[in-house]
């Protein structure tokens, strides 16, 4: 507290602002310098200037990362618009675009970025659902009577209004200007938030990372052309061998996805998430989750 | 029948992230028991005022530890500080946190720097700290101490609201996941934030009742007595909503419910509805309620208070439990359940949720050797 302002407060006649505890300290003060000078010499406000200071250094020296993410070589990702459709009408669950997947990236055991579902529905009841394992053996044989059977792929969606980057908190969930959802591993910190958010169950925590896995749409090869210019597709859709997948290029117009997507009917899982899934879905049935 | 996703298999969120809702609940409820004695002015919570503060202070230093712990890379854990993504509600952890931990140490540092200035004033390695502590200022003035009194009074008024966010935040974290509907209610909030005040206030009156049972101590009945009545009042509330979000999901019957229903019915039933209800909310319930309605011996009401917060700690843990772990057993796919059972010596086991919760407890022991925690403590021979 200056002079000036003790002055101030000791003028006033009416005693107001003359609390009786202020004029003690008031009072203190004087013997004390402002009462800031301390043991050992050291002032208060020196201590605090210190300890500001050591602080913004610090935090000058964390520092906010601005490290852009980087394009392919020679690769534009504003001319692309990738989507992907699947016929399940032609899907025969031979578990090919499973192996292709887990050898193209490297999938670790136990944990899936693709899978086929095998449904069968009885008379009566509800549908029964099971999965090819691994990839490495097809579904076993079943037997016994039932309404309809057929087999869904899933995979990540890469949806337009993913929740999985939507909680991310360090944004390494993000979306590609080519319209695919990546992690980027320099970033994640591997709190599983995405993991609990995917409303599909695509994503999983790496075993050997400690990081978000998920299935990329193999973005290492849609991004790198052949010599021919001709586009290469992710491992699972070259795989299949009756076309039950299809990926292309959205921003095509004559693409035979965008083609495909505008001559026949098409669904996206759980619509009403609101997600705005990427993967398009033709036949699909209503006992499909 | 049952159908679960195949990376469902694994249970991401483990009892380390169990913990951490807990220990968050701990801080926000002690936290705001200082608060109704320096903002409300309740006289009677003097005893514990300072214990309470201190205690918020403690467990909030190891709130983050079992996110640290569960973390895939720890080692970026300042990410969501330095880089964050604001549609993410976790972003908000660090900002959140930051602010709370520094409010309550501020707090604790005018609300203790009277005891600070007379430690420092010795000679030694507990002196020199507090001199430090202190920024070497070692005045202390009536003047002083009603000024550090003032200053308190708001400081703990701003954390009122801040102990809410902090915890509340935690209950949005889980309430806005879509994907999941037994955690995607808005009721989640409001009942982290109840819970939480429930447990805070059990764990003071659990702790306050161990150290004066091993320190002779004479227990303060009418602070004990209110404790146990705010127990009761803020429980009913929490149960009460509780109870509102079973009766929504079972009465609108929508798509989820009847996968949640059998979610309660098979994998819940124990842990959910036979001990986090039938046990360990209606006997503390009725404890508390006939503590605060019933004219008894005073030893008699100390006894039932203790039992009751005793109760009250379990049941708040397998709210937890089953909020968290429960919420991951349910698969997306709305046709099956995995199953979850924590190891006992691996990293996020059981072993380390039991240190990471003693660990407080050792803390506040070795805080209390530097200021005493209970200044007003009477021994129980007088």
């Amino acid at each position: 507290m200056t002079a000036h302002n003790k002055d101030e407060k000791s003028s006033r006649p009416d005693g107001v602002g003359s609390d009786p505890a202020v004029a003690v300290s008031d009072h203190e003060h004087d013997h004390d310098h402002d009462g800031e000078v301390g043991a050992g010499g050291i002032t208060r406000r020196g201590a605090l200037t210190a300890l500001a200071g050591t602080s913004g250094l610090l935090l000058l020296s964390c520092g906010p990362e601005l490290q852009k993410r980087g394009v392919v070589d020679g690769y534009d990702w504003s001319k692309h618009r990738w989507g992907y459709a699947i016929d399940v009408d032609k899907c025969i669950g031979c578990g090919s675009c499973m192996r292709a997947c887990r050898s193209e990236n490297d999938v670790p055991t136990g944990y899936h970025r693709t899978w086929v579902e095998r449904y069968r529905i009885p008379e009566k009841g509800r549908a029964h659902v099971d999965v090819a394992a691994t990839g490495d053996h097809n579904f076993k044989p079943v037997s016994g009577e039932m309404s309809r059977a057929f087999f869904v792929p899933k995979m990540c969606n890469h949806c337009s209004g993913s929740v999985c980057t939507k909680v991310c908190p360090v944004g390494a969930s993000y979306h590609t200007a080519d319209g695919v959802v990546l992690v980027d591993h320099d970033h994640c910190i591997g709190c599983g938030y995405c993991v609990q958010a995917c409303p599909y169950g695509c994503r999983f925590i790496d075993p050997r990372t400690h990081m978000a896995g998920k299935c990329t749409w193999c973005y290492h090869l849609i991004t790198r052309p052949h010599k021919n210019g001709k586009v290469r597709e992710p491992a699972c859709v070259m795989a299949c061998p009756v076309g039950a997948r299809i990926f292309g290029d959205l921003k095509d117009p004559h693409g035979h996805l965008t083609l495909l997507l505008k001559r026949r009917t098409y669904r996206v899982l759980r619509p009403a998430l609101g997600t705005e899934p990427n993967c398009y879905y033709h036949g699909l049935e209503r006992e499909v989750i | 029948m049952d159908y679960i996703f195949p990376n469902e298999v694994h249970v991401t969120w483990t009892v380390m992230i169990v913990l951490y809702p807990y220990i968050t609940g701990l801080v926000a409820g002690a936290f705001i028991v200082s608060s109704l004695y320096h903002v409300f002015g309740r006289e009677e919570l003097k005893p514990v005022a300072r214990f309470s503060l201190v205690s918020a202070f403690v467990f909030l230093l190891f709130a983050p530890l079992p996110l640290l712990i569960h973390l895939g890379q720890p080692q970026r854990a300042f990410n969501i500080m330095v880089t964050p993504h604001f549609t993410s509600a976790m972003s908000g952890f660090g900002y959140i946190y930051t602010a709370y931990l520094l409010l309550v140490a501020v707090e604790i540092w005018f609300v203790l720097r009277a005891d600070f200035v007379e430690r420092a004033k010795g000679k030694g390695l507990v002196a020199l700290f507090c001199r430090v502590l202190l920024l070497f200022d070692l005045e202390n003035s009536e003047a002083r101490r009603a000024a550090d009194h003032r200053v308190v009074r708001i400081l703990a008024g701003i954390g009122i609201p801040l102990a809410c966010l902090l915890h509340g935040y935690v209950g949005f974290l889980f309430g806005s996941l879509k994907a999941n509907p037994w955690w995607s209610t808005s009721l989640m909030f409001v009942i982290f934030i109840f819970s939480a005040i429930v447990s805070g206030l059990a764990v003071l009156v659990f702790h306050y009742f161990v150290i004066s049972k091993f320190r002779s101590w004479k227990v303060d009945h009418d602070c004990v007595h209110s404790l146990a009545r705010y127990m009761w009042g803020f429980m009913i509330v929490a149960i009460s909503l509780e109870m509102l979000e079973i009766l929504d999901i079972v009465y609108k019957q929508t798509e989820e419910a009847q996968i949640l229903v059998r979610l309660i019915n098979e994998r819940l039933m124990i842990s959910y509805v036979v001990l986090q209800f039938g046990v360990f909310s209606l006997v503390p319930l009725l404890l508390l309620a006939a503590v605060s309605l019933i004219k008894m011996r005073p030893k008699i009401i100390h006894a039932l208070a203790w039992i009751a917060s005793v109760m009250i700690l379990a049941q708040v843990l397998l709210m937890r439990w089953n909020v968290v772990i429960g919420g991951q057993l349910l698969s997306k796919s709305f046709h099956g359940y995995t199953s979850y059972v924590p190891g006992i010596w691996e990293k996020e086991g059981i072993v380390t949720a039991i240190v990471i919760f003693t660990a407080p407890f050792v803390v506040l022991w070795i805080f209390d050797k530097i200021v005493p925690l209970f200044p007003d403590a009477v021994s129980d021979d007088a």
